[in-house]
């Protein structure tokens, strides 16, 4: 008898993964060669890349740093990827040793990653899920473990719902979290964006299409509208270097060549 | 060495490499980390034992720090070898500055390069021992699925077969093969195609069809397979279809549960509910349905035909020599029907001794015929049955008519009815339905099934008839006759319910009815006319002269109206006594002796029997109307003598007699002449009601009266 088609084997490094890639922008090795290749042509593409991956890895440190501010002490990383340098659990427990993590990707290969990495730690693990899944994840044992539903939780969706289409109405999977999350919970979203560099905005757009991994980019009206429901923390919705930078010098005298929206809102 | 040389160089480094690696470090904490790089470096540099190790360190530090971006080691090594010869050196460095310069430049770019290098094979080394342990995982969930699914397929009570999109069965579980009785090996070389049953509707193949052909993505139902051994099964049976990942058909699931005994379990009940254990002929319920079946039908010119057999004497068969052999006679006499009927014909056993046989398609009542005298002909021959040679004989009513024209229902009545008419007819015989005599055998049903209801609503009434004294042509008496005023059929006489109502039983309340109404009349004419009133005479049915309660009855009611015994009389015939009962001369006896009349009606009709005119206790005797039609014609001699003889037999017993239906004055003449005491008939007064009486007897009140003054006034005269 063949092999049934209904327990597919769902793990594919023939194809580059979004996470891998990310981990490439970023200068590290936690990748395939198929991934360096997509990278590399994004980047003939559009050279800038990397730094935007830089920009919106920092907006992740940042908004991390500000949510442990206002004694967020659980995390739940959505599209977490390749735990890369910089990673949520070292920033978080840098500052509050306690905080806790838990990670979620769909990706296989780096959930495997992640479980490794964190082996050791006691306050972050990974669950390997799809973002739709929300009832799965915060049912999960690991979630259920390490998040306390009665406390606020700091959700993270980093780089994260660009690659949600329209058509599986990303607001409403965001409303699902936001009704899982108890009062004075945050959402920390990043996002791509056609706006402030329309030009490379296409090419950009088919190169990730036709690697598998549809993107969608959204203007600063409609990322507004994912965060309906939220208390918009100031400065709301901005490029990602604008989003409460560490100096003034770290801002760019173009952040909109930063394609990519920040924002971070509050549950009240 | 000057801090803030170190601090301004830091500056500039770190203006450098911004942006050219990611580092998890702000702008202000990235400058404190490379101030610290810096003054290592110038340490070194400065040192009066000169280590160009130092510039690997700070290429590893580097690396650790994740500065992995080659444009980071580009400018580092360009800031570097532009700014250390400058700076201002205390003391001369031993050796060359430039030689330094170089050495430490390539030493960093040699720890560099030698970290990075270790930190990039680490980090290949991690995501390749993550895409394995993924894969692998995802392979034990595999393997988990597949030997979840291989052990379900080898356990499963219910039968799995696997086939490609051309039929080829591909695999068959352990239960499939029991099933059938084939192999793994013999069913891969077996195709679908091949289980063809010959009773396969052709739907079965058709959504076979859509199925492989992608057009339905599974179907079930009840199927019939031949065993490998001959043996056939019926199955439930889902098949599925399989898709590939893109949607396309790739291959079928069948599943097959094996409900052979289910089915055997279902007809086993089906042909019991429609079959007769005893003789396993068919049932009344099976009966019903096959005449549903028959006139479902479009009608056209089919006919049908219906023989309902009774055997005649069966009770005594059984009560005499026992139920066995009753059932035994069943069972030969249902052999023997089954013989004689064909296709087309179902032979049942509506229960008891009855029988039925359905014959469908007949060409006219001559089939039915020829079926009966079949039937009675292979009845004839005497049944053996443990040592006893049984002569059956059967009734059999037979009916034949176009589906068209009748019903299941009314079909199997006028079998039915026809079958009590052979019967009636003298039994071992058959009867052919008749309309016009079942027409009036079910206009006297309805009559007799109505008339309780009737008297309740006062539908029936009394008229009276005269009785004259032929000597002095006054009213003797009256005979009280009863009449149904019908709301549909109009006025009805006695002759045409009294046989219904005897049939039934309810003569016993009408008959009681008549005489209580018969009674309060003679009352009535009690008060008004005293001795004139008449005598009144109420017909008594055979069956009342067997009800205990007669004298009672009569008793009552004279006391109700205190009317005297003697001023009713009771008329009945002589077949009222016939049978061995005592009880109805006791009673006739009684009502004698407490002075109520008898009267013997309808003398000379059929049997008549002399003595009894002795032995019963009479008072009159009323000649039939045979006699007066035989007075009627005056040269007939004969019968005025046998008048006169009859009418002197009658005094000498002392009756009197009543002459009935006298309709001229001859006929009135003569029996008068032959001394006759009264006459009833035509000629002195139809029946009629009561007021008619009333009127003769004001009259002869009148009339004597007259007669009276005349006599007075002839006396007076003669004084």
């Amino acid at each position: 008898m063949e092999r049934s088609s209904w327990a597919s084997d769902d793990v594919d490094i023939e194809h580059a993964s979004p996470a891998r890639v990310y981990d490439y922008y970023l200068g590290g090795s936690h990748n395939f060669a198929v991934d360096r290749q997509m990278a590399r042509q994004a980047m003939e593409l559009w050279p800038e890349l990397p730094l935007i991956m830089q920009a919106n890895r920092a907006f992740l440190r940042r908004s991390v740093r500000y949510l442990v501010s206002q004694g967020i002490a659980q995390f739940l990383d959505i599209g977490s990827g390749i735990p890369t340098e910089g990673n949520v659990h070292e920033v978080a427990q840098a500052v509050a040793p306690e905080a806790r993590v838990v990670y979620v990707d769909v990706d296989p290969v780096a959930a495997a990653h992640s479980r490794t990495i964190l082996a050791a730690n006691q306050h972050a693990d990974v669950v390997q899920a799809d973002l739709r899944d929300v009832t799965a994840i915060f049912d999960h044992p690991q979630a259920r473990r390490l998040l306390d539903p009665t406390q606020p939780i700091g959700v993270l969706m980093v780089a994260m719902l660009h690659f949600v289409p329209d058509e599986a109405d990303p607001a409403n999977i965001v409303g699902q979290y936001r009704k899982m999350m108890p009062p004075g919970s945050y959402l920390a979203v990043s996002h791509a964006t056609h706006e402030g560099r329309p030009d490379q905005a296409g090419s950009h757009t088919d190169l990730y299409r036709r690697a598998g991994a549809p993107l969608t980019m959204r203007s600063r009206l409609e990322v507004e509208a994912l965060l309906d429901g939220f208390d918009l923390v100031d400065p709301g919705v901005v490029f990602l270097p604008l989003w409460r930078p560490d100096s003034p010098a770290d801002v760019d005298d173009h952040p909109e060549r930063f394609t990519g929206f920040a924002a971070v809102g509050r549950c009240g | 060495m000057n801090h803030a040389d170190c601090e301004v160089f830091a500056q500039r480094w770190t203006e450098a490499i911004v942006g050219t690696s990611y580092v998890a470090m702000g702008r202000r904490m990235l400058a404190r980390h490379l101030l610290e790089l810096t003054q290592q470096l110038v340490e070194g540099f400065m040192a009066a034992e000169f280590d160009p190790s130092v510039g690997r360190d700070v290429g590893v530090a580097m690396v650790e720090k994740h500065f992995t971006g080659t444009d980071t080691l580009k400018e580092t090594l360009a800031l570097i070898a532009e700014w250390l010869p400058g700076l201002p050196t205390p003391a001369p460095p031993r050796g060359d500055v430039a030689s330094r310069v170089a050495q430490l430049v390539g030493s960093l770019a040699a720890g560099y390069a030698s970290a990075l290098r270790e930190r990039s094979l680490d980090e290949q080394d991690a995501i390749y021992r993550a895409g394995l342990r993924a894969r692998r995982q995802a392979e034990q969930a595999l393997a988990a699925s597949e030997a979840k699914f291989r052990a379900m397929f080898t356990e499963a009570k219910m039968g799995i077969g696997i086939g490609d999109l051309e039929g080829n069965i591909t695999d068959a579980n352990p239960a499939l093969q029991e099933m059938f009785g084939y192999t793994r090996e013999e069913f891969t070389r077996l195709n679908v195609s091949s289980m063809v049953h010959p009773d396969d509707a052709a739907s079965v193949w058709e959504v076979y069809g859509e199925l492989v052909r992608g057009e339905r993505d599974h179907f079930r139902m009840e199927k019939r397979f031949n065993r490998r051994d001959g043996g056939e099964i019926w199955t439930d049976l889902t098949v599925s279809l399989v898709r590939d990942e893109g949607g396309a058909p790739a291959y079928q699931v069948a599943l097959l549960e094996d409900v052979s005994e289910r089915r055997r379990l279902q007809a086993k009940l089906h042909h019991q509910a429609y079959h007769d254990p005893l003789t396993a002929l068919a049932n009344r319920q099976m009966v019903t349905e096959r005449l549903d079946q028959v006139f479902a039908g479009p009608a056209s010119q089919r006919r049908v035909g219906l023989c309902f057999l009774d055997l005649d004497g069966f009770k005594v068969v059984n009560d005499s020599l026992g139920h066995d052999v009753g059932d035994q006679l069943l069972k030969t006499v249902a052999s023997r029907l089954t013989r004689c009927c064909g296709p087309g014909q179902l032979v049942a056993r509506m229960g008891g001794d009855e029988f039925l046989i359905i014959v469908e398609d007949t060409g006219g009542e001559a089939d039915m015929a020829v079926l009966a005298d079949k039937i009675l002909s292979a009845l004839a021959a005497p049944v053996r049955v443990g040592g006893h040679a049984l002569t059956v004989r059967t009734s059999i009513g037979l009916v034949e008519r176009p589906v068209a024209d009748t019903n299941p229902a009314d079909l199997i009545q006028a079998a039915d009815i026809t079958m009590y008419q052979a019967k009636a007819g003298g039994k071992g015989r058959y009867a052919m339905f008749d309309q016009h005599r079942n027409d009036s055998e079910v206009a006297d049903f309805t009559l007799s099934a109505t008339m309780v209801a009737a008297v309740a609503r006062g539908e029936f009434y009394v008229v009276y008839q005269p009785l004259v004294d032929l000597g002095q042509g006054t009213l003797r008496a009256v005979e009280a006759l009863v009449r149904w005023r019908h709301p549909t059929l109009g006025v009805l006489g006695p002759e045409r319910f009294i046989r219904l109502a005897e049939e039934s039983g309810s003569i016993v309340q009408l008959g009681h009815w008549v005489l209580a109404r018969a009674c309060e009349q003679a009352k009535a004419w009690r008060d008004a006319f005293g001795d004139a009133a008449p005598l009144v005479s109420v017909n008594l049915a055979p069956r009342q002269l067997h009800e205990p309660s007669l004298v009672a009855d009569v008793i009552q009611v004279l006391a109700d109206n205190e009317l005297d015994p003697s001023s009713l009389q009771l008329e009945l015939t002589e077949q009222s006594l016939l049978g061995d009962d005592a009880g109805p001369l006791t009673m006739l006896t009684k009502l004698h002796g407490m002075g109520v009349r008898i009267a013997l009606d309808d003398f000379g009709d059929g049997y008549w029997n002399l003595p009894d005119l002795r032995r019963l206790p009479l008072r009159e005797l009323k000649l039939a109307g045979s006699f007066a039609a035989g007075l009627q014609s005056p040269c007939n001699r004969v019968d005025q003598r046998i008048v006169r003889a009859l009418v002197d037999l009658a005094h000498a017993l002392d009756l009197t007699v009543t002459a009935e239906g006298v309709e001229t004055l001859a006929q009135c003449e003569r029996f008068q002449a032959a001394g006759c005491d009264t006459g009833q008939g035509a000629w002195f007064g139809l029946p009629g009601a009561a007021e008619q009486i009333d009127a003769l007897l004001r009259a002869a009140e009148l009339r004597d009266a007259e007669l009276r003054a005349a006599d007075q006034l002839c006396n007076r005269e003669a004084l």
